[in-house]
Parts: structure tokens; C-alpha cells; sequence
């Protein structure tokens, strides 16, 4: 099992001093600056510090691991970070993981860009939420008139094993584009999940697409003797502290707010923003082309492979061409149109939108959501349906 | 382990014992309350602290035997004033310390240790003892950390052996005013096992050698935490301090030697005293230097010879 000395972690650390920070911010600067301070041989700084932390949250077991070792050092020589005897080896290496996660948190720069995955958000959806889980972080972006606006971010733990879920029980968190659609209380829930806890719309229909299963993959909170858990700790769900989940949550809207999962986050830059620009051409002459009545144009927007459900590309495009047929006029209206690119799918965008259709003989309002590939330079659609 | 209760010795020595009829009485109780009688004992004491309430030894002896008698709270009491009368005494605080320490208050018992250091810099037993506090508050925090059930279980054992080693309470401590870092508490008041007849001047001078050997051989083991090798050197008749156990003696020492990362002990200013072929006297300062902790110290080993192999009787801290 690969030891982090503290040496190893203290380089990594580096005060920050952002102002107005949620707490759990100020915790990891202070458990930092702990840290600091034993690099400069200020072990009583040190203990001074991460004893304030303590007193503010005595359940942060990695300051109580720190403290111990302050103390242990007094009283022996000790060997590194995380020096308990006896202590389980998968236990410490978690703690340490949740460590180096913790400083370099407190390392990074604020972000200033926009993530490639907030293409569009509707004017109703207030908030986005994008999870980074190699970074171990959560960030909230406000939409501030159609632009993402950074907000803050929060330290999460994610699946035993990981990321890029495909099965029931793999202990593995999903990465996707995902809906907050529900909450529940404390009250409904055990003392494992904390605080709060709000669900995720896992699997989605291209996880079901994908032969992707299993469910319950919710953002929740930390059990009450637990302040935070490592980095890789959940069954699949994304878990934060319970005062951090109860600060996110207020801005999180049922039915609405993305959570938009990756393991790596990307910034968009000037190509991103041209492949955007295309895909919302690309969805405006789609609508077109639907009102004009020419039912082969129109079908050229969809992928050879599209379907939906059972139901193939070749049948849906008989039914449109019989359906259309009987239309002497057409009239689509897109509104609360949101676009969010797919994290770890290159091409892969997730189309929602509000969409009032009228003809001759038939008028409906729908919410639909639709999956838009690229293939060959060309924004194609693989699978639409009601949402 | 925290187990370096001051006895009744170490405040004797500081406070220069008169020998009335109240210094009598005191030795009368301590005596009792050794023999388990501590009602008696209580008896005394309290007869004295009539005429004399402000006496430091019959306050200090109450305190003990207060303890003795499973109340702690109030024994607490007792060692805090004497804390607040007479604040240049390093034992009170000592013995506060332990009392908390048993309690769990672990903060309360490391601040009393400070106090202690802070009057005696060089107080041996309050460095070991707040060494043994960091110890008990570290697992503590690696508890939480960790939820390790193992160390609390460790806890409280360690706990409880405290609790014994009040069960042979009042024992006879070295004087604070020496200095052993994590060396047996040597006994100092208890009777020397010296013979007492006049040092012969036959051929001494290969016992010297041998002796001045052997004690070398002794740090050397010492320092090399090869605690086999160390126990080897003390002959089965070897006083223990306080009259310890001698299987209780070993263990603890084995502890000492294997808990610091490393040990250093350096002798100088040898002084050999060989009475006759099989009696030696050892004297010499000892500079000990663990991990974290460093002492200088003045010792005597009184070695006695069985067979070919000289053996360590009597191990005696101060001049």
C-alpha cells in the first residue's frame, strides 16, 4: 500500500484566501494550514489549529487523525501520516486519500471558465450542478441571463469503485447528464444518508440504451457521527457533508436543476463554442423542416440508428410519412429549450425543451427530451421522446 | 503506561522532614495505609491536620489515602490545594495528573503535568507521565479518526492497571529531586544491600575491569533496545523499585526500552568501587537520550558477582 508522508502532501498545500466561502472551505483551509505549520516544524501552530477545527466539528475524523499524530509525536517518534497502531490499512489509506483530495482543493484556483456541459440552460432552471470526480468536488453554477456563472463548490465523496457505472451493486457512481426529481426528508431516511437526500433520474434513456441498470443514485448527506467521508466511499451515490448538502440544496429545483456527472471536468473553449452554435442550428432547422411538411427532409435529422424503444428508425419514419400526409398545415414552437453536451461521450448532447405543436387536425403541448449525436460533421438525432 | 504516582518520599525530601512526634504520626499512617489499613491511616493523618491543617506531607499522605479508599474526587480536591499552597512542588501536580488521567481528562491532566515540568524542568517522572498523556489523547483522536474499538479496549486497560498500581499506593518514590527519563524508578530511601564490611584490598583490580565492563555491556544492550540482553545484567535478587513485581518490573521495562524509535545511553565520569572480588560499586553519569526525550542523571549500580558473571543488585538514582 503506497504511504503519502506528509512531505508528499504539504507541497501540495498552499493557503487560499477566497472570501465569504461556505464552511467546508474554510475547514479544508484550515486543515491545511494545519498541515503547513508541520512542515514548518510549528507542531504546537499545528495542533492549535486543527483543535479549533475539531471544536467547531469533532466528527471530521481525517483532523482527528492529524491531531492524533500531532499528539503521538509528542510522546514517540512516529513513522508518517497516520501513525495509529493497529488501525485498519484500508481505513488510513482512505483518510489519506481524503487528504490529498482536501489539499488540493485548497490548492486550485477558483474556476473562471464554463464547463462544456451547461450548452444551454432554460430560463427556468436557475441553478446547474456539474461533479467532477477526480477532483472530488461539486460545483454550483448559477444561471445569471443564459450564462453559467460559477457560485461555489463542495468536496463529495463518490462510489467504492468508482465511476462509469453499468450494473445494479457495481458501487460505482453513473457519469451523465441526470435531473434532480425528487427529495426526501430525514424523517424518511436512515441515519446513513445523513441529513437530506435528493434523487437522480439514473438510468436515463441512454443508460436504459445502453443496457445500463441498477437505481437509487442520489445526492445525500453524511451520517450524524460522520463530518465527511473519503473520496471514494459511496455505493454509487454522491455524498456531502450534511450542512454542505443542506447549502446546495436550497438552490436545487425539483424536476429541473441538472446534475451533470464526470470524471474530468472540460471548459469549453472556441471549438466547443462552434460545435454549439451548430447543434442549435442544427435543432432550429430541424423544427423547420418539421413545419414545412417536407417529411424527407425532415427525417434526414434522424440517425439511422434512432429508436425509441422498440420502436425503429424504418417504422417511425413510415408513421411520420403517413401522419404528415394527411397535414395541410404545421405549426412547432420550442421554449425552455436546454442543451447540456454529455461528459466522457464525445458528440453526445441531451435536448429538452417545451414544444407546442399544432396542424390541421391535431394541437398538443409536450415536454420532450431528445439525444443529438454527431456523426460524420452532421447533428443527428438518435432518440426523442416525452419527458 | 502513566503509573508514576508520587509516594510520600520525594515531598519528605523537599520539605526536609522534621523528626517530632508529628512527623511520627505521618509515618505511623504511611505505614498503615501500606498494610491496607486506610481508615487508620485516615485517622492519623486527620489527627494531625487538627493541630497542623495546613501540613504539606499530612495533606499530601491524606491525599493518598483518600484515593485509596476509591475517592478520587476527593483526592483531586486534596492535591489542588496543594497545588494553590504550595505551587513550587512538582508531586501534587504529578499525582493530580494521574488521578485526572484515570478519570479520562486527559486535557486537565496534561496541564497539570506542564505545571509540574514548568517548577522542575528536569522532573523525570512528569516528562514520562505527560509523554504517556500525548500517547492516551493521540489514540483517543485516532479513535474518532478510525473508530478503532481495539485501542479503546487498550484504553482502558491501561486505565485499570493504574487502579492497581494504587492498590500498592504509598510506596516509597525517588526524591524528585533526581532525574531517571524512563529508567526503573530506583528506590531510594530502601535499605542498601551493601554489605557493610570494609572493602578488602586484595586484587580489586580485575573485579574493576570486569565490572567497569559489565556496566558498559549494560548501556550497550540498553541502547541497542535489546531488552533481553538488558534484563540479563539484573541478578534474581535485584531490588525492584518500589518493590515491584519482578515479572510487573520486566514488562515494564521491556515497554520503556521497545516504545522510543531509538535510545541512546552515554556514561561518563565512571567512578568503580570494588568492596572485594564479588561486590562492586558502580557510579557514573548517565546521559539518556530516547526519541523524544532526553535526561542526564546520576546512578549507582551495585553489582554482585554469581558465578563468573557479575549481576546488578541495586540500581540507584541521585548522589
Amino acid at each position: 500500500m503506497p504511504r503519502t508522508p506528509y512531505a508528499l502532501l504539504l507541497w501540495l498545500c498552499f493557503a487560499s484566501t477566497a472570501l465569504a466561502e461556505p464552511a467546508s472551505r474554510e475547514m479544508e483551509a484550515s486543515l491545511a494550514k494545519s498541515l503547513q505549520a508541520v512542515r514548518n516544524n510549528h507542531l504546537d501552530v499545528a495542533l492549535t489549529e486543527v483543535d479549533a477545527l475539531l471544536k467547531s466539528h469533532p466528527n471530521f475524523k481525517l483532523a482527528q487523525l492529524v491531531k492524533g499524530d500531532l499528539l503521538m509525536a509528542r510522546a514517540q517518534q512516529i513513522k508518517g501520516f497516520g501513525s495509529a497502531a493497529n488501525a485498519p490499512k484500508d481505513q488510513l489509506q482512505d483518510l489519506r486519500d481524503e487528504a490529498n483530495a482536501r489539499l488540493q482543493r485548497v490548492q486550485q484556483q477558483q474556476p473562471v471558465g464554463i464547463p462544456q456541459y451547461l450548452w444551454k440552460m432554460n430560463e427556468a432552471q436557475r441553478y446547474a450542478v456539474v461533479v467532477d470526480t477526480s477532483k472530488a468536488t461539486l460545483y454550483l453554477f448559477e444561471n445569471v441571463r443564459g450564462e453559467p456563472k460559477y457560485v461555489t463548490d463542495f468536496y463529495i465523496s463518490v462510489g467504492k469503485k468508482g465511476t462509469d457505472k453499468i450494473v445494479e451493486g457495481d458501487k460505482k457512481t453513473p457519469l451523465g447528464v441526470y435531473f434532480i426529481d425528487g427529495h426526501l426528508n430525514k424523517q424518511q431516511l436512515d441515519d446513513f444518508y445523513g441529513s437530506e437526500a435528493f434523487t437522480l433520474d439514473y438510468p436515463n434513456e441512454w443508460d436504459t440504451r445502453q443496457g445500463r441498470n441498477g437505481k437509487g443514485i442520489w445526492l445525500h448527506g453524511t451520517p450524524s457521527d460522520t463530518y465527511s467521508r473519503p473520496p471514494r466511499a459511496s455505493n454509487g451515490c454522491v455524498v456531502l457533508a450534511n450542512n454542505d448538502l443542506k447549502q446546495l440544496g436550497r438552490h436545487l429545483q425539483i424536476g429541473n436543476t441538472p446534475i451533470i456527472i464526470a470524471d474530468q471536468m472540460r471548459w469549453s473553449d472556441a471549438d466547443d463554442q462552434v460545435n454549439r452554435s451548430e447543434l442549435l442550428a442544427a435543432i432550429e432547422q430541424w423544427r423547420k423542416d418539421w413545419a414545412s411538411r417536407d417529411t424527407e427532409t425532415y427525417l434526414k435529422h434522424y440517425a439511422r440508428d434512432f429508436s425509441i424503444g422498440k420502436t425503429s428508425f424504418s417504422e417511425f419514419a413510415q408513421q411520420k410519412r403517413l401522419v404528415n400526409s394527411a397535414k395541410t398545415w404545421i405549426k412547432v414552437q420550442l421554449t425552455h429549450l436546454s442543451v447540456f453536451p454529455y461528459p466522457n461521450q464525445e458528440g453526445l448532447v441531451v435536448v429538452n425543451f417545451e414544444q407546442d405543436y399544432s396542424s390541421n387536425n391535431l394541437s398538443n403541448r409536450m415536454h420532450k427530451r431528445q439525444y443529438w449525436v454527431k456523426r460524420e460533421g452532421r447533428w443527428k438525432i438518435i432518440y426523442e421522446g416525452a419527458a | 503506561m502513566l503509573n508514576k504516582f508520587s509516594g510520600m518520599a520525594a515531598l519528605c525530601v523537599l520539605l526536609a522532614c522534621s523528626t517530632n512526634s508529628r512527623a511520627d504520626d505521618i509515618q505511623d499512617a504511611n505505614k498503615l495505609l501500606k498494610q491496607g489499613q486506610t481508615a487508620q491511616a485516615l485517622e492519623k493523618v486527620n489527627a494531625v491536620l487538627a493541630s497542623k491543617p495546613k501540613d504539606a506531607q499530612a495533606r499530601f499522605l491524606k491525599g493518598l489515602i483518600v484515593n485509596e479508599q476509591g475517592n478520587a474526587a476527593e483526592a483531586i480536591k486534596i492535591f489542588t490545594a496543594l497545588t494553590d499552597d504550595y505551587p513550587e512542588l512538582p508531586e501534587p501536580y504529578n499525582n493530580l495528573a494521574v488521578l485526572y488521567a484515570s478519570q479520562g481528562q486527559y486535557d486537565k491532566a496534561k496541564v497539570a503535568l506542564e505545571m509540574a515540568i514548568r517548577t522542575h524542568p528536569s522532573y523525570a517522572t512528569a516528562h514520562e507521565n505527560l509523554g504517556d498523556i500525548y500517547a492516551k489523547m493521540a489514540s483517543q483522536a485516532y479513535d474518532r479518526a478510525l473508530q478503532l474499538d481495539k485501542s479503546n479496549a487498550s484504553t482502558q486497560t491501561k486505565l485499570a492497571l493504574i487502579r492497581d498500581l494504587f492498590g500498592k499506593s504509598a510506596r516509597v518514590t525517588k526524591p524528585a529531586a533526581t532525574v531517571v527519563a524512563a529508567a526503573p524508578v530506583a528506590a531510594a530511601s530502601v535499605a542498601t544491600v551493601t554489605p557493610t564490611a570494609p572493602a578488602s584490598s586484595a586484587n580489586n583490580g580485575d573485579a574493576n575491569d570486569a565490572v567497569l565492563n559489565a556496566t558498559r555491556e549494560w548501556a550497550a544492550a540498553w541502547s541497542a533496545q535489546d531488552s533481553a540482553k538488558y534484563l540479563s545484567f539484573y541478578a534474581p535478587e535485584f531490588n525492584t523499585p518500589d518493590g515491584m513485581d519482578r515479572a510487573a518490573w520486566e514488562a515494564q521495562r521491556k515497554e520503556r526500552i521497545a516504545k522510543p524509535a531509538s535510545i541512546e545511553v552515554t556514561l561518563n565520569g565512571i567512578n568503580v568501587n570494588a568492596r572485594d572480588t564479588e561486590n562492586a560499586s558502580v557510579s557514573f553519569n548517565q546521559n539518556y537520550r530516547a526519541s523524544h526525550l532526553k535526561s542526564a542523571s546520576h546512578k549507582t549500580l551495585v553489582w554482585v558477582k554469581h558465578g563468573t558473571q557479575w549481576q546488578i543488585v541495586e540500581e540507584r538514582s541521585g548522589k
